[in-house]
């Protein structure tokens, strides 16, 4: 990885160059730079603020009170479990399909790339509704599943299925151009040379994508957690069953209980925070991993 | 090892990459395919690898048939064009990875890997780097490495596709004389392609020429130059002058007929005269000269208003003192015919 410094050298170099030509007057930047700060500070930092100093408005003790509540506790559960599946599942789910749709040219392989799209263009309130529609007690497999006794809708099946549905998108696409870039020769040489598939996939091939990989991992479980719309449709909004983080705020919040649902929205906030800040990290890092895998496919071509 | 393919047939989809292809490589043995872009030469060689499968058509390594093995099974080196180092790992973990990866009852211990790897590393005379990554090396030092990377395992056969295609001119000269010198050395069977006459001529045993998905020629350097068996073998190895000539028996002259023989000649068996020598000369008129190289490289005009390209040594050119739009005679020392029926 030496050509980094290489890499990351010349984007400045060209991002410096505001000349007189191009430049704007010291008002109009003021001016530019003033607008963007109060967006910023009127649609992120005033929200988060106050997400805050409502939680702990009553105290410390309230905010700790409220975290513990057994409701609270099992919606952060249900989250975690929600994420803790979706996340892993989609993670190989993502990775194989990247894998073929990175790797390999075959018919169908533009719409394949659509239909992994599709939760990212359908709104997560329809995805829920389609589950509702397919599993649900007067849905199509409704009357089978009864008579097995499995329940799916506004039950934790449903929840984690519609959870997997919406993130399904973040680890793939983050990871197509990644593989596309990359070519198959490391992996031909790998096998030429005696690996066999698993290891040229895990000594080979997963390193050169590990950092976008990680990438799309974050984003995905970010979503995960945040989820709402496709979640509250199929949950039934049962109270320390099926109720999840963001879903367990909006019920407090509609009982005016506005400390306690701050408080955990303050836990999503919190999520949040960290998730950006890993993610500024990793994205450097997978940014850089593709500018060099471009790199080395430029060079190829340059022959 | 010696390698055998037999009937290979390969297409891409209508295109037929390789069609009824036959090759024969002895043991010990460094040879070429050479060929244009698109003739299947790098099919061939994928085939012969295991990387690629061939639609029919059987390959035996050693008389054992090896036709539905895969790379892996086939103990095989392979040098791809653009390297395709490891990117992620450093000169020492790229050469070492082939031992590393064998299962723990065939895999050398740490120590072996270590001497093994030390001795692949002062080969290819890069033992101070070890420690960089691909993306800190040159070309060559890159291209020597792969082929470290390749010898690690202690292949049956080594493989090249166009193993120095991405260098420059100099960097190539270069390596592919060093490849020779460790062909030499460690005598493995090997092929490797090439689009590039010069470099097959120079460093193989053998040269198997091959145009349009098949092998045109098979043969020594020297055997494939002075002795072509069809037009395209001597097109390809070459410059040359292409004229429609009549054959007589003894002495093939070139005129101007459209329905005689293709003759060739190499440009630097023409011989230019001030006189007619009552033979198989013709007349042509010198329209460029260059002069820088070790030979002259003369231009001309036929009678019939062909170019002709012509090649004199240094000496004979300030002997005869050539000037340009000057009418001379121009005489075949050596010419090769095909006939029309042939082609």
């Amino acid at each position: 990885m030496g050509s980094i410094t290489l890499a990351a050298g010349k984007i400045p170099a060209t991002r410096r160059v505001a000349t007189a030509a191009t430049g704007e007057s010291g008002a109009v930047r003021w001016i530019l730079i003033g607008v963007a700060v109060f967006f910023l500070a009127l649609f992120i930092f005033l929200p988060l603020t106050i997400v805050f100093s409502q939680a702990f408005a009553k105290g410390a003790g309230v905010y700790w009170a409220s975290l513990r509540q057994p409701d609270a506790l099992a919606a952060i559960g249900l989250t975690l479990l929600a994420a803790g599946i979706a996340v892993p599942l989609n993670l190989v789910f993502g990775v194989a399909a990247a894998w073929c749709l990175g790797k390999f040219e075959f018919v169908g392989k533009s719409l394949l790339i659509t239909l992994i799209d599709l939760p990212f263009s359908v709104s997560p309130v329809v995805s829920g509704l389609i589950y509702v529609l397919l599993f649900g007690l007067q849905g199509l497999l409704g009357p089978w599943l009864s008579r097995h006794d499995l329940q799916i809708i506004f039950a934790v099946p449903g929840i984690v299925l519609a959870t997997i549905f919406v993130t399904f998108p973040f680890v793939a696409r983050e990871l197509i151009p990644l593989l596309q870039a990359q070519g198959q020769e490391e992996e031909e040489a790998a096998l030429a040379l005696g690996a066999s598939s698993w290891q040229t996939f895990f000594r080979v091939s997963l390193p050169n994508i590990k950092w976008g990989l990680l990438y799309g991992v974050i984003l995905c479980n970010a979503r995960a957690m945040g989820e709402f719309g496709a979640v509250s449709v199929v949950s039934g909004h049962i109270r320390g069953r099926t109720n999840t983080m963001p879903l367990h705020v909006e019920i407090l919040y509609n009982e005016y209980q506005f400390s306690a649902a701050f408080a955990v929205a303050s836990l999503l906030a919190l999520l949040a925070l960290t998730t950006l800040a890993v993610k500024t990290v990793v994205e450097w890092r997978a940014r850089r991993q593709l500018a060099e895998s471009a790199a080395w496919s430029e060079e190829r071509q340059v022959v | 090892m010696s390698i055998e393919a037999k009937d290979i047939t390969k297409k891409f989809g209508q295109f037929a990459a390789l069609d009824h292809v036959d090759l024969n490589i002895p043991s010990g043995e460094l040879v070429a395919l050479l060929g244009p872009s698109g003739s299947g030469k790098t099919t061939l060689l994928r085939i012969i690898a295991g990387l690629e499968f061939a639609d029919s058509g059987t390959i035996l390594f050693d008389g054992q048939d090896t036709t539905h093995r895969n790379a892996r099974d086939r103990r095989v080196g392979f040098v791809f064009q653009h390297y395709a180092l490891f990117r992620h790992m450093t000169v020492f973990e790229n050469i070492a990875f082939g031992l590393k990866v064998r299962p723990r009852n065939v895999r050398p211990s740490k120590e072996q890997i270590y001497a093994k790897v030390h001795e692949l590393l002062s080969l290819i005379q890069l033992k101070n780097l070890s420690g960089r990554y691909p993306s800190q090396l040159s070309g060559g030092q890159r291209q020597r490495v792969a082929l470290a990377r390749a010898l690690a395992v202690e292949p049956n056969v080594l493989l090249l596709d166009e193993p120095f295609g991405s260098l420059d001119a100099k960097v190539r000269l270069e390596l592919r004389r060093w490849l020779r010198q460790l062909h030499d050395e460690v005598h493995i069977t090997s092929v490797f392609v090439t689009h590039d006459q010069e470099e097959a001529l120079e460093v193989s045993d053998r040269v198997a020429v091959m145009n349009d998905g098949h092998i045109e020629q098979v043969g020594s350097p020297d055997d494939v130059y002075h002795h072509p068996i069809t037009p395209f073998v001597y097109n390809f190895l070459g410059n040359v002058n292409l004229f429609h000539g009549r054959v007589d028996e003894e002495t093939p002259a070139i005129h101007n007929a459209a329905t005689g023989n293709l003759v060739y000649v190499r440009p630097h068996l023409l011989e230019i005269q001030r006189h007619p020598n009552g033979g198989s000369n013709f007349r042509a008129v010198i329209k460029h000269i260059n002069s820088a190289g070790p030979l002259v490289k003369i231009q001309a005009l036929s009678e019939w208003g062909a170019p002709v390209q012509v090649e004199l040594s240094q000496e004979r050119f300030r002997e005869l003192q050539l000037l340009k739009e000057e009418t001379v005679f121009i005489i075949p020392k050596e010419l090769k015919v095909f006939h029309k029926k042939a082609i």
